[in-house]
């Protein structure tokens, strides 16, 4: 079970966190049809560092954004959505 | 049986009689059955699994390939595959050997022995394949029948487990030398942790040794005080991330009658800032044919039983080794005045002092020799050599190939393993977490240096250790290859031979990934403790390649079998998952599962089949008025000045124009534009609206909700509460509907109340909201009262002769209208156009989630899938295909009934093109033929709709009556020493939403007269009497949401710990947080260190109370004798 710098409470066990998928998405105003199929089902799946976002849904219940490393499971950081990326 | 085996000793401990395959034995108090057995000069313990060769006591502890036994305890207690070596013997044991027919002595089984010619790697791929009918009916009741070790019991496990989370700064795995000198160096809290029975390790069986003067067996225990949590019996099974190391705890298994308060095995999730493994090493067999008789046994394993037990493993023994510590082995044997036959090096030098301490106890020595063969039926009478007498008669053999570190866990957490050639053993090379190997896992094997690098490592100051009378470990031996031979075991419990491993190597396999799964090799239950190494090695070897270039297959956990009782903890039966009833939970009903939800699913008469209860139920509602338990539905309260426009970008519809007091059915779409969920909004006031959810999307649509809200338009001011379980709901729906609810409602004028319409007012002096909804088709209100009220207010309406109806009738009334049910009708690829719900989109709205989506070409072709209903002469199975007369595919059955009101079937499907084929025929394909079907609009009930919109007669004369309260109702729990559970008083609470800090974060505050709690950063809990005096963005009163259960004493962290991964040393008087409680969530306030407040939903208290009952039973007092 991993532990998880929520930016709210501090290190939590996974168990109280809801994965939210990749982070920093930009959700478009204005898109063609193949950009905006990208932007709904096309994702990262990186070996090595992944921006992805959490919700500390059994906890604060805020959404942030975390940085992990899907190799090795370690987490490099964490910050509040719009706060400066990790 | 007499103990013939055993020494002489002074003080013998007690002696223990047991039963081992129908014939009573004695045993000593503290003898594992292994110990045991030997004393009793059992030679055969258990047949093989693929040749049924009689098999002996091979080592003396975990890694024991051979000898397993079933122990049979009564009362449907019966384990399997249990290692003589670990199982401890009590007074009236019942033990029996496993894998042989009629007897271990005699087994008829043996015959596959004789077939091992052929029985080779990868027989039974070549041989089982043809014909291909024969694969489940004759090949694989007949492979099962012939394979496998010990039986599955059949009766249910009538012993209770349990689980918990454990926090330490420092955790030790192994109570070694190396673990205790850790533990003793480390400071805060420590868990030292060891599988055996008792602390020590090697230092158990060296009775001379001394370190800094103390005589080896009493400096185990030196200094371990009070910091240090010391488990034994306790297995580390498995590494897990940041730091959570698997354990489980055998508790009651070595008691002849335990406490029945106590779980038979406790699993700990131990979550350690720092792990020090000291998990040691394992000896490895020497690879010679015939090397698995009963009667060869490990050097090491035989100078345990010596030592530990006073137990000699024969009379005339030949050491064969590769290494200098057998031959110490050899040393204590014939100091206990066992015959030494011979000592057996397969090295060609051996150091001039084991030389000369061999001639001293006349012990004749052979170097740069090997074993060829064994011979002895049920016990090896001689060995076979080269190099030495051809035949040397002997009763046992003590083998010894070195030592392989115990690198499980290390692997386990991602350390990076390197080969050692000089050893010839893999050992840890950079760490990934927060861990430090010491000793033997790490390859140190001297004494004075593990007992060091064990202090460093468990934070002391670099120091020497005094070790005296401890004989010299000598140098590493790397493992040798082995020629093939149908007889030379490599994995003893797999049955696995040299020769086998030469067969997949000839057959081309490289890596020893394909050669382990094709031979089988390591993969029994032992997991190759004792044989990966030596298969590695041969492999290698026949390859033509060095050990580490073929590769090296994965530590998985768990290290050692666990039970599935331990993983399972509390999870059984009733507390599997959490069973959550509603406020007014009618039990005239039968009930349904929806999720975890149980609903009302119709309400049978006496005598009643569930048929005619449904057909009677919707009559009632069509004609009468029926009542129905709608309080699963999902609520939440949307608050703030931007409410109207949030909810406009979430769902389809226009909120902005819904006036004030009214309601609009809402679709609510995934950004891809399928429908995800559905619900009715209902405006309270500018800035408050009350949405419905479905039952099985309350959690879903909040999270879609806050997930758009906290990231997508964090600018919006609105703020979202849950208040599913605030409310109860009952639905009041037909014709009478009206004439039922109106005596007791005041301050809702219901004339005034037009179709989809919301009140808020008293009902029977209640507040209470009241919509005019419906998903009947009739007229129909939902009735929603504070939950504690639901069940007065249940049965007051019961009281106007109206019928109650389950989720049954509710389906066929809402089929009968074509109103579609999320999950039913949809799967995640249906557009609101596909239903029929185009109506619901206010396109002129610049954005809404899916908007964007709906306007993709394949998202509007004319052939996509869309609802239609099916007429047909028989009542069709949803789920079924539906098909063109040409046989064509064109979709499926969704939802299909009887509807009584029309005296037909009637069924909703989802067609290719469906609502350009009404008035066509369709088919649909089943097993006994094609049913013939018209393809009709949905909506088969009222299509216009005018029994929703009739108006309501005159009020008929207000009753005055007060509903009363029904509180949470647990079981009640007597009070104990250590833990005491008792419901909290009820009491006002209202989640309010502000910037302004009311609480510091993770802490309870007091505001007035009310306890404000900390939940998130603008989110807090107020209780107490009446609202709070505070000015807040967003207030919602949640008064009936949760129910509070009060755990005192000082067993109460430990018991929420049994359930709640949090470390509560963490969590200070005063803190408080959300958190998860097993299946559930939980917000837990600390008000003392050994008082807790914990809030839980309402309809989760009694799953949360019952689990709290379960983790303190250990600390109740017995109940009285009979």
């Amino acid at each position: 079970m991993l532990l998880i710098p929520c930016p709210w409470c501090g290190p939590r066990p996974e168990a109280e966190f809801h994965h939210a998928g990749q982070a920093h998405l930009t959700r478009p105003a204005q898109a063609t049809d193949e950009a905006w199929a990208a932007y709904l089902y096309l994702r990262n799946n990186p070996k090595g560092p992944h921006a992805e976002r959490w919700r500390h849904l059994h906890g604060c219940g805020r959404f942030f954004n975390c940085r992990r490393d899907t190799v090795t499971d370690r987490i490099s950081g964490t910050s509040a959505p719009g706060a400066e990326a990790v | 049986m007499t103990q013939s085996y055993r020494l002489p000793s002074g003080a013998p401990p007690p002696e223990v009689r047991f039963v081992f395959d129908g014939r009573e034995m004695k045993g000593r108090a503290g003898d594992t059955l292994a110990a045991a057995l030997l004393a009793n000069g059992v030679g055969v313990v258990g047949r093989s699994f693929k040749y049924h060769r009689p098999r002996g006591v091979m080592a003396a502890g975990v890694e024991e390939p051979n000898a397993l036994v079933t122990v049979v305890r009564g009362g449907g207690r019966e384990t399997p595959n249990l290692r003589a070596t670990v199982v401890e013997i009590y007074e009236g044991l019942v033990a029996w050997s496993q894998n042989a027919w009629p007897s271990v002595g005699f087994d008829v089984g043996a015959m596959a022995g004789w077939l091992a010619p052929v029985l080779g790697a990868g027989f039974y791929y070549k041989t089982f394949k043809w014909p291909v009918s024969f694969w489940k009916r004759v090949y694989e009741p007949l492979i099962r029948a012939a394979a496998g070790l010990g039986r599955a019991p059949v009766s249910a496990d009538p012993d209770r487990y349990a689980r918990r989370y454990a926090h330490c700064d420092v955790l030790v795995i192994g109570g070694g030398p190396a673990g205790l000198a850790a533990a003793k160096a480390a400071d805060g809290r420590v868990i030292l942790c060891d599988e055996q029975a008792e602390l020590g390790g090697s230092l158990l069986s060296r009775a001379e040794t001394t370190i800094d003067g103390v005589p080896a067996r009493n400096w185990v225990a030196r200094g371990l005080d009070a910091r240090v949590t010391a488990l034994t019996r306790t297995t580390a099974f498995g590494w897990y991330p940041d730091g959570m190391v698997g354990l489980v705890e055998r508790v009651t298994d070595h008691l002849p009658s335990p406490d029945p308060g106590l779980p038979r095995e406790r699993l700990l999730l131990v979550r350690a800032k720092r792990v020090v493994i000291a998990a040691g090493a394992i000896e490895r067999p020497l690879v010679f044919p015939g090397n698995d008789r009963p009667g060869i046994m490990l050097a090491g394993a035989a100078e345990i039983f010596l030592a530990r037990y006073g137990v000699t493993p024969g009379r005339r023994a030949v050491v064969a080794t590769s290494h200098d510590r057998a031959w110490h082995t050899a040393f204590s044997l014939a100091k206990a005045g066992v015959a030494v036959a011979a000592i057996l090096d397969t090295r060609a030098e051996v150091g001039p002092d084991l030389r000369a301490l061999a001639r001293d106890a006349g012990i004749p020595v052979w170097t740069g020799t090997r074993i060829v063969g064994t011979g002895g039926r049920n016990r090896v009478r001689f060995v076979e050599t080269l190099g030495a007498p051809p035949v040397i008669p002997c009763d046992t053999v003590l083998m010894s190939g070195g030592w392989t570190p115990s690198v499980h866990l290390f692997s386990q957490s991602r350390g990076r393993l390197r080969y050692d050639a000089d050893s010839g053993v893999y050992l840890p090379d950079r760490s990934a977490a927060a861990e430090t190997s010491v000793g033997a896992c790490a390859g140190e094997f001297d004494l004075a240096a593990c007992l060091a690098a064990g202090h460093r490592a468990g934070g002391g100051e670099a120091r020497a250790f005094a070790v005296e009378h401890e004989p010299a470990f000598g140098a590493a031996s790397p493992p040798e290859p082995a020629a093939p031979h149908p007889l030379a075991f490599v994995d003893f419990q797999n049955d696995v031979t040299t020769k086998d491993l030469a067969i997949a190597t000839g057959e081309g396999f490289r890596s020893i990934e394909h050669i382990k799964r094709y031979t089988t090799t390591g993969m029994a239950t032992d997991q190759g403790k004792t044989s990966n190494l030596n298969a590695l090695v041969s492999a290698a070897a026949a390859i033509g390649r060095a050990v580490p270039d073929v590769g090296l297959t994965t530590f998985r956990p768990p290290y050692s079998p666990v039970t599935f009782g331990a993983f399972a903890g509390a999870a059984r039966g009733e507390l599997f998952d959490p069973v959550r009833r509603t406020p007014i939970d009618d039990r005239d009903a039968v009930f349904e599962d929806v999720g975890t939800w149980k609903r009302a699913w119709y309400f049978p008469r006496e005598g009643e089949t569930m048929h005619a209860a449904v057909a009677r139920e919707c009559r009632a509602v069509r004609t009468d008025v029926g009542l129905f338990d709608a309080s699963t539905l999902g609520k939440i309260e949307v608050v703030g000045p931007d409410a109207a426009a949030f909810l406009n970008l979430l769902y389809t519809g226009d909120f902005e124009s819904l006036a004030v007091g009214r309601c609009k059915y809402a679709v609510l779409l995934g950004e891809d534009g399928f429908v995800r969920d559905d619900g009715v909004i209902a405006r309270l006031s500018k800035t408050r609206f009350h949405v419905t959810t479905t039952t099985g999307g309350a959690a879903f649509v909040l999270n879609h909700m806050e997930d758009y809200l906290q990231t997508e338009f964090p600018a919006l001011r609105v703020w979202l509460t849950s208040t599913t379980e605030h409310w109860a709901v009952i639905g009041v729906q037909g014709p009478r509907a009206a004439e039922v609810l109106g005596p007791y409602l005041e301050n809702i004028d219901l004339t005034a109340l037009p179709h989809m319409s919301v009140a808020e007012g008293l009902f029977a002096s209640i507040p209470a909201r009241l919509f005019r909804v419906s998903f009947t088709g009739e007229l129909g209100f939902e009735l929603n009262v504070p939950a504690r009220f639901g069940r007065a207010a249940w049965g007051l309406l019961r009281e106007s002769g109206a019928t109650r109806y389950g989720t049954e009738a509710m389906h066929v009334l809402r089929a009968e209208k074509g109103y579609f049910v999320v999950g039913q009708e949809t799967d995640g690829t249906v557009t609101p156009d596909d239903l029929g719900l185009s109506w619901t989109i206010a396109r002129r709205k610049p954005d809404f989630v899916g908007k964007r989506s709906l306007a993709r070409p394949d998202m509007r072709r004319p052939d996509r899938w869309q609802l239609v209903g099916l007429l047909s002469d028989q009542v069709l199975e949803e789920g079924a295909r539906v098909t063109a007369t040409d046989g064509t595919s064109l979709g499926h059955v969704t939802s299909a009934y009887r509807s009584e009101t029309q005296g037909h079937p009637i069924a909703l499907a989802l067609v290719a093109g469906g609502r350009s084929r009404i008035g066509g025929a369709v088919e649909i394909p089943m097993p006994n033929g094609k049913i013939a079907a018209q393809v009709v609009p949905p909506v088969s009930y009222d299509p216009k709709g005018e029994r929703l919109t009739a108006p309501i007669a005159t009020p008929p004369p207000r009753v005055s009556v007060r509903l009363t309260e029904t509180p949470v109702a647990v079981p009640f729990t007597a009070p104990c020493a250590g833990v005491s559970l008792s419901l909290a008083p009820e009491t006002s609470r209202f989640n309010i939403r502000t910037s302004v800090p009311l609480a510091p974060p993770l802490r309870a505050a007091v505001h007035g007269a009310h306890d404000i709690f900390w939940l998130g950063p603008d989110e807090y809990l107020a209780m107490g009497d009446g609202p709070p005096d505070i000015v807040a963005d967003s207030i919602v009163d949640v008064s009936h949401r949760t129910a509070a259960i009060r755990l005192e004493g000082a067993k109460a962290a430990w018991c929420i710990n049994a359930f709640c991964p949090l470390d509560l040393d963490d969590l200070p008087p005063g803190a408080c947080t959300r958190t998860v409680f097993e299946k559930t969530e939980i917000v837990l306030w600390r008000l003392s260190d050994t008082i807790f407040h914990i809030e839980a939903a309402r309809s989760l208290v009694p799953y949360v109370w019952a689990l709290l009952e379960d983790a303190r039973r250990e600390f109740l007092p017995p109940p009285p004798a009979c």
